[in-house]
């Protein structure tokens, strides 16, 4: 390691000031006291549907469509999970089957 | 009558966040473990998970650590990985709203799994939403340090195959995802979000997509406001 413990505490420093800042950034711009603007009010509506499926995508970014099990495995899964979820509408049933699946595929078949 | 509310709220809100244990105690391990094969002794990845709380920044950050001294560097890059998390603060303006102190470290928590709960679950309304959100992400946080915490002191011991345990957290986000789907009249919106998200990760790659599907998604939002509220998109 190339650093000394003062210059890592101050790297750790920096890191949690970066993710406090992408946190905290629109509740100091728009305090609850003022009225928020229209538009802004309008994507806190739709921005939360809208971050949950950059949230899904999010999740593949590291998958191989081209390479290795070109995402299959992955793709398979999901459809578990979503065909569970629609068939009883149980959480933590889908969660747990679709990730059960999920590892039963990647350990013993791909 | 307090305390009562409280438990309340605790017992409400701990049943949604049971994938999150199952995901967390095991990403956190994995990071633990991680950190202990890079040669950081278990305060490192306990102190971190504690005040940075950001998973995915955490790997990256054991990088940093690692290279040679570029604070700047380190700051820019946390804004760009964690960017997303602007997102999450404007639309969770409004709920977070009037919550007195209880605000600041739901805003110091919010990470993807505390707001993919905090801004989609109904909580029932005998039930205080200020304390239901507070343990949603309490308990993530907490279960996400006590993973850390297992995986930098036993790392070198623990062994058994737990490969493709991390496909939780996808198949929470996907079950969260699809309730809302079927729940309201937001499939447009919806579509937008998956459709610039994987147009944006095919064009960028994985390592810098968020950006560019951020203004993606802000640009057509904008263009299509009219449209949406026409069609009884959104409230407004």
């Amino acid at each position: 390691m190339t650093m000394t413990i003062t210059q890592q505490l101050i790297t750790i420093i920096m890191i949690v000031l970066g993710t406090m800042l992408t946190r905290f950034f629109p509740f100091i711009v728009f305090p609850p006291n003022k009225t928020t603007p229209r538009y802004i009010q309008y994507l806190g509506e739709v921005l939360s549907l809208a971050a949950l499926a950059l949230l899904v995508v999010y999740c593949f970014k590291d998958v191989g469509f081209l390479t290795g099990s070109h995402g299959f495995p992955e793709i398979i899964s999901v459809a578990v999970v979503i065909l569970l979820h629609v068939w009883k509408g149980k959480m933590l049933l889908s969660i747990a089957g679709g990730t059960l699946f999920y590892m039963l595929l990647v350990q013993n078949i791909f | 009558m307090e305390k009562h509310r409280i438990c309340a709220a605790f017992s409400a809100a701990f049943p949604y966040t049971t994938p999150i244990l199952a995901g967390f105690v095991f990403l956190g391990i994995a990071y633990g473990i991680y950190m202990n094969s890079l040669g950081f002794s278990a305060i490192y990845p306990i102190l971190m998970s504690l005040t940075i709380f950001a998973g995915s920044m955490e790997f990256v950050a054991a990088n940093l650590l690692l290279g040679s001294f570029q604070p700047m560097n380190a700051l820019l890059l946390t804004l760009m990985v964690n960017g997303r998390h602007l997102f999450y603060g404007l639309s969770m303006l409004e709920k977070y709203k009037r919550l007195g102190k209880k605000k600041h470290y739901l805003i110091f928590g919010l990470c993807d799994e505390s707001y993919a709960i905090n801004s989609t679950v109904k909580i029932p309304d005998h039930v205080d939403k200020g304390w239901f959100m507070v343990f949603v992400t309490l308990l993530n946080h907490l279960y996400w340090v006590l993973g850390s915490a297992i995986g930098g002191i036993f790392g070198s011991i623990i062994q058994f195959n737990t490969e493709g345990i991390e496909f939780v957290m996808t198949a929470l986000f996907v079950v969260i995802f699809v309730d809302q789907w079927m729940k309201e009249k937001k499939q447009e919106i919806a579509i937008i979000g998956l459709g610039v998200s994987i147009f944006s990760l095919i064009i960028f790659g994985g390592q810098n997509f968020i950006l560019p599907s951020m203004a993606g998604i802000l640009i057509v939002l904008t263009v299509l406001k009219r449209p949406l509220e026409k069609r009884g998109a959104i409230s407004a």
